[in-house]
């Protein structure tokens, strides 16, 4: 069974359709690529898998479970984590708290414990530490941890992202672009990265519009055009599909 | 951990030699014993934990909150009301008089805490006028109207009854001592460090698995709780409460406070609490040139030192020693593999 399905999702804005009536069955232990032509609705899709926006029709099922319309933050403590198109991270936070930030949701202290120390706190307090550590040793930015996540490269802001999502706990990770800004030595290593992710056990659904990158990493390709998937399938039959050729070409891309 | 006993003793030398200050005061020979000077400090130490109270949602939430003195009101009317009307030990109604805030808070807290941060100033600001309003119109006729609640009766600690401005100054600053205690534990905590995710990036909090509007109740209604405690303080302090103690431009005042001392940080707090507080004791003579000093002195700071004067420090984190040698690319190799012990995704 798919660990993530979408079941006829439409969103529009206005008379816009960003999103029409998609259908997908997303495997477990898997690396997918999702592209497109920019304004394909490929970040919107990606918003109402995670909350940030609510489908008009369709549902969502993750598991098995209905996730339509859940809160953002409900949906990440059932394990979907993402990154964002647009960075953002908590420019003026070192790294560490960055980090620290994901794994909020899987920590229990609440106001009465924060005042009264109790030794479970202190310990899963410890514990979050070392894990957000370990999180950024992972994406290679541990030496950089107390300094602020502002003063990164484009390319570690990303990482630090990933970072931040894999300290969640997720087991689907989401990516919008997360080669956007690198440059070609940043990008070689994100693929590893991402190959590193994927054998902890963590499913990837990424946008990207690095064709190399989508065709190397990727099992699986889904190919969007104003807001409808027009093709999907191994990479090898994505190059020679003639919809998605024309998709490419035809829109002058 | 060295950075918590190094701040830990500098608090506990700032408020021992405060605690110095009302037997010094006379040995030194200022006029009346020291009188007036202990009443601004007690002056002082209200604002202190009022600003303390308002930087958990002003400061670390990030919430646009001009309407402190609502809840400061509450506190202290419920207080007067409970000891005149009802013959209630006055220092008895701290607990009550500060839930009554945080009811307040809650009910206004709810339908509003999702507006974006300009609209929620606006409403915040109605609700002091709101409560202000009640206040004079006598509502419920137990408000006293315009003239508000006097005889508010002396407040009794294990037998002994305050009387002077100096057991009413240990009693002030033993609670702003508490209030510095326990919300820097707060801020150093889970519950911390949320809020202030929330203020730097609500999208990118609720993200990281944060339920962000739940986070802006609670830090909403535990400052209003200790403002409705501060408000009971003041009214041990005055004896009695009238509308005219909590307009808007207290509401101002704290806010100025937070924002110039330092959105977040305690320190900063205390010393805008001095400064704004203090000068306007000062000045009390030069109403209208203090108030261009005021707005002079705003204009300055955020154009030359947004962040406050004493910004809010990054927290310390102890992460164990030795940092470990995995550069290189994205040192893949030495990867903690699937991290270990913490339990997966909620199953
Ligand atoms: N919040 C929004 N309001 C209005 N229009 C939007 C919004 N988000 C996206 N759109 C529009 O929806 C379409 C799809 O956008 P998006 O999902 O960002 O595309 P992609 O990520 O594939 O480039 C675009 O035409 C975009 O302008
Ligand atoms: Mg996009």
């Amino acid at each position: 069974m798919s660990l993530l399905s979408l079941r006829g999702l439409s969103k529009s804005f206005g008379g816009l359709v960003a999103v029409a009536h998609v259908s997908l069955e997303l495997e477990a232990d898997a690396v997918i690529g999702l592209i497109g032509p920019n304004g394909a609705g490929k970040t919107t899709l990606f918003n109402l898998i995670t909350g940030n926006q609510r489908p008009d029709s369709g549902g969502i099922f993750f598991d098995g479970r209905d996730i339509t319309g859940l809160p953002t933050h409900a949906v990440v403590r059932l394990g979907i984590a993402r990154t964002f198109q647009n960075i953002r991270l908590f420019q003026s936070m070192s790294l560490l708290e960055n980090v620290l930030a994901g794994r909020h949701c899987r920590l229990r202290a609440g106001l009465a414990a924060s005042l009264l120390r109790p030794p479970f706190q202190r310990r899963e307090e410890r514990q979050a530490v070392r894990r957000a550590r370990d999180e950024l040793a992972f994406v290679g930015l541990e030496e950089q941890r107390d300094k602020p996540a502002g003063g990164l490269s484009h390319g570690s802001q990303r990482l630090l992202e990933i970072a931040r999502a894999l300290a969640t706990d997720p087991r689907f990770l989401i990516l919008d672009e997360p080669a956007g800004g690198m440059n070609g030595q940043e990008t070689a290593a994100l693929m590893e990265l991402i190959a590193a992710i994927r054998s902890r056990g963590v499913s990837v659904l990424l946008i990207e519009h690095d064709m190399n990158l989508v065709m190397k990493v990727c099992r699986r390709i889904v190919v969007l055009e104003y807001g409808v998937v027009i093709a999907q399938g191994a990479p090898e039959h994505i190059k020679r599909d003639p919809a998605v050729i024309e998709a490419y070409l035809g829109s002058g891309e | 951990m060295i950075a918590a006993r190094r701040s830990l003793l500098s608090w506990s030398a700032f408020f021992a030699s405060l605690a110095a200050l009302p037997p010094l005061l006379p040995l030194l020979g200022v006029d009346g014993g020291g009188a007036v000077q202990i009443g601004v400090l007690n002056d002082i130490g209200i604002y202190l934990i009022l600003a303390l109270s308002l930087n958990i949602i002003l400061g670390h939430a990030g919430i646009f909150h001009m309407g402190h003195t609502a809840f400061f009101a509450v506190g202290a009317y419920a207080a007067a009301i409970l000891n005149t009307s009802c013959g209630w030990p006055i220092l008895s109604a701290l607990p009550v008089a500060g839930l009554l805030a945080a009811l307040l808070a809650f009910l206004v807290a709810v339908p509003v805490i999702r507006l974006r941060g300009d609209y929620l100033l606006v409403v915040t600001i109605g609700v002091v006028e709101i409560v202000r309003i009640c206040l004079v119109n006598n509502i419920f006729g137990l408000t006293g109207g315009a003239n508000g609640i006097a005889g508010i009766g002396r407040a009794v600690i294990l037998g002994r009854r305050l009387t002077t401005p100096a057991d009413i100054f240990y009693l002030i600053w033993s609670f702003a001592a508490l209030s510095v205690l326990l919300f820097s534990l707060l801020e150093n905590s889970r519950f911390g460090r949320a809020l202030n995710y929330i203020r730097e990036d609500e999208v990118a909090a609720a993200g990281c698995g944060i339920n962000t509007g739940r986070h802006k109740i609670q830090a909403f209604v535990l400052g209003a709780f200790w403002a409705g405690m501060a408000g009971t303080l003041f009214a041990v302090k005055t004896r009695l409460v009238d509308p005219e103690s909590f307009t808007f431009s207290e509401s101002v005042m704290l806010f100025a406070i937070v924002i110039l001392g330092g959105a977040g940080s305690m320190a900063g707090i205390v010393l805008g609490t001095f400064l704004l507080i203090g000068l306007q004791e000062i000045f009390r003579d030069f109403l209208e040139a203090r108030m261009l000093v005021f707005g002079a002195a705003m204009v300055a700071m955020m154009i030359f030192r947004p962040q406050g004067l004493l910004p809010a420090r990054a927290r310390r984190y102890d992460t164990g020693g030795r940092t470990g040698a995995s550069p290189g690319a994205a040192g893949r190799e030495k990867k903690p593999g699937p991290p270990a012990g913490n339990g997966a995704a909620g199953t």
